[in-house]
Formats: C-alpha cells, structure tokens, sequence
C-alpha cells in the first residue's frame, strides 16, 4: 500500500477533486509523469491529455484537461487545469471545436513560431481524441 | 382634484408596479445566490495561482527573462482601462459608481497629459463614459446574451488586451469593477494588471518556507505562459464579484422600490378613503337640506 497524499485538482470555475491520493499521473509538457507521495518539488506546465487518479480508497478516476499547471510538493499535489472535466463527462462537440479552433490557429499563425506552437497543441488534441474515442 | 376612478387606477397601476418589484427582488435574490457560489468556486484557483506566482518570481527574483507583461514597458504614456459593469440597469447606484470612479480616473490622466483607451465590458458602462469620453472608448464587450458566465468569456477579454499589449497599444492597464462585500455593499475598485502590482514579498505558500522547486520547461517559459492566464483569471474574478454586486445591488434596490410602492398605496388610500367620505357627507347634506326645503 502506498503511502497517500493530497491532491487538489482546480479549475477557475471550480474545485474538482480535493482528497487524499496514492497516486496521480499527469500529462506533463516534457512527458508524462507519476506523482507519488515525496516527490521532489517540480513545478510543470501540462499539455491536454488525461490525468489519472488512484485515490486512497483504491478507485481509479479519470479526468481530461486542457492544458495548465501542475504545482508539486513532497505534501501534495496540485494541478490548476485551464478546464477540467470527468472522463465520462466529456463533450465530444466541444473537443471537436477545440480541434476546429486549433486548427484554424495554426493556419492563421503570422510567424514560423506561433504556427509550430498551433500545430503542436493541434497534434496534442488530436492525440488527446485517438485516446478518447474508443473508451 | 383627482375623482375617486383616478386615484382607484393610481392604486391599481401602483400595485401592479410593486408585485414587478417584488418579483424582480426575488428573482436577485436567487440569482445573487448562485452568483456567490460561483465567486466562491473561483476562489480556490485564484488563490493558488496566486501562490505559485509569487513562487515562481521569487525563483526568477526579478531576473532580466521576466516578461514584459510583468514589467511593463517601463513608460507609462498610454493607459488602457478595462470598465467592467452590469448589463442591465435597475440596479440602484451600482453602475454609476463604477462609471464615477472610472471617470474620475480619466480625468486625472488626461490632465497628466496620458492618453486614455477604454473597453467597456457591459453596457451600462458604455453608456455612462460613452458621452463624455465616446472617442476613447476601444471597444464594447457584451456579455448580455451569456446566462453563466464562464472563464472562457475572462479569457477573450485577456486575449484581446495581451494582443494590444504585445502591440504596444497600451503601457499600463487598470481594471475597473466593483468588490462585492455584501448584499448591501459593492465597493467600487481599480486594479492594476499590467504591468502586475508586485506581489508582496513575504507570500509564502502555505507549506511554510519555500521549496526548491524543479521546473519542468525553465521558469521564464513557464512565467510567459503564466501571467497570461493570471491576467485572464483577474478579469474572470472581477466579472464573477461584479456579477454578485450587480444582484445585490439590485436585490437592495428592488427592496427599496417594493416598500416605497408600498408607503405610495398607502398614501393613495388615505386620499381616496376621505374623498370617498367627503362625497357621501356631501350627497347626505343635499338630501338633507333638499328634505328640509320641502
């Protein structure tokens, strides 16, 4: 049995998630990481994609984000996500705008720059909808 | 003099008036609950957004990679006000007040010799500053068609100025809204976004001393992704108290109107009840004297 922390998932119109955990997966901007009770301080930006949660209580939840920050301490963990919401909760529509959106971005993107920031947040989403769709 | 059918339609129409008021009351009251209840969900992430800024500044400890957002540009020529107000009236002095202390501020810039640009975020305000400041007013954003006012909303405000920002439209920018203290107080309040007020020094986190922390890209890149979205959440803060002041302020209001209406009939049927009573003695006194005469 692993030992618990708190995590604290925020988003700006609410609180999700305030509970201890065993562990939380997160979709960091440089990769994909565990989070465990001691964990070094890192303080990281998050990319869309799937946070997962195991909760004290041994039950799994799942949610999407869309982009944010992860604020890690060896006592916690919190995550403030730009919007958050449950798996089960997601709107396909409004995944599928978000895509339209970036996708829009990336060709009207002035510089060379702004154009492969667009695309690469358009790939993430995109990516983010493969591991979506056949749950 | 009013006949006794002119005062019975006063009363009527009055009573009608004070049932709208009444129900207008409580519909505020209803909607400045939920309205609290989403200013109190916002909290949280504000407040921690707030820690992990002050964090990450400490970090950086106002290095030359801090952007520009944060700094300013080190002039303050141009001013750029954001007036945040209701969409709709009927709310007692709320928007006025905004407006006052909005305008007030204009004045001063403009004897300063800055130049001035306004968004107006709402329509009351734009109607208030519209004459007598309508050539600098930028730009109207209307909010009357959102029913919950969501962060995406904050977040094409924030997008807007950051883009005028990066294109050197604007040196500093001040937000206008009103602080929503209770059902009967709304302070009206300006507050600087850009370049931020510096955070004071001794915000610690709640963890007590500050950790080490590893960041995961460098700092700088985090900060340049952070104070975008901490400029978003202020304005989605400010719209959320703005949204509970306005229902209070209306709530208040509408309470007022209700017993004022009230005082109205009451009045109204004191007039009505001794006409009605001078007219009979009136009519008594003729058959009277026409009985007497005979």
């Amino acid at each position: 049995m692993a030992e618990a922390f708190k995590f604290e998932l925020v988003s700006p119109e609410r609180l999700l998630v305030s509970e201890q955990v065993d562990s939380v997966v997160i979709p960091g901007a440089e990769g994909e990481m565990t989070v465990l009770a001691q964990h070094a301080p890192v303080m990281t930006m998050i990319k869309p994609g799937v946070v997962t949660v195991k909760t004290a209580a041994g039950k799994e939840e799942r949610y999407v984000v869309f982009g944010g920050f992860a604020d890690i301490l060896p006592s916690g963990c919190t995550l403030l996500a730009e919007s958050a919401v449950a798996v089960g909760d997601i709107d396909r529509a409004d995944l599928a705008r978000r895509i339209q959106e970036a996708r829009e971005d990336a060709a009207d993107a002035k510089d060379d720059e702004g154009r492969a920031k667009a695309e690469q947040f358009l790939s993430q989403l995109t990516t983010l909808e493969g591991a979506l769709l056949p749950a | 003099m009013a006949s006794l059918k002119d005062l019975r339609n006063r009363i009527a129409s009055v009573k009608a008036t004070q049932k709208i008021t009444k129900a207008m009351q409580m519909v505020a009251a209803a909607k400045l609950r939920r309205a609290q209840e989403a200013a109190e969900a916002a909290r949280p992430y504000s407040e921690r957004m707030g820690a992990v800024l002050a964090n990450i500044t400490q970090a950086i400890g106002g290095g030359g990679d801090a952007p520009a957002l944060m700094t300013g540009t080190g002039r303050d020529d141009v001013h750029l006000l954001i007036v945040c107000t209701a969409e709709r009236g009927l709310c007692g002095g709320f928007n006025s007040q905004i407006a006052r202390l909005a305008r007030d501020h204009i004045r001063k810039l403009l004897a300063d010799g800055k130049q001035v640009k306004i968004i107006c975020v709402g329509k009351k305000g734009f109607d208030i500053l519209r004459r007598d400041y309508g050539s600098l007013i930028l730009e109207r954003v209307d909010l009357r068609e959102v029913k919950t006012l969501g962060f995406a909303n904050a977040d094409a405000i924030a997008r807007k100025v950051i883009n005028l920002f990066n294109q050197n439209g604007f040196d500093v920018c001040t937000l206008f809204y009103s602080q929503f203290k209770s059902v009967i107080s709304q302070i009206p309040t300006a507050q600087q976004v850009i370049p931020a007020a510096q955070a004071p020094a001794a915000a610690e986190t709640s963890n007590g001393a500050t950790a080490v922390y590893e960041y995961e890209p460098e700092p700088g890149e985090i900060l340049s992704d952070l104070i975008p979205r901490n400029i978003a959440v202020q304005i989605f803060r400010a719209l959320l108290e703005n949204a509970a002041g306005e229902m209070g302020a209306k709530m208040s209001a509408m309470d007022n109107a209700t017993r004022n209406a009230g005082d109205m009939i009451n009045r109204l049927s004191i007039t009505y009840n001794r006409q009605r009573q001078a007219q009979i003695t009136k009519e008594l006194i003729e058959i009277i004297s026409g009985a007497e005469a005979l």
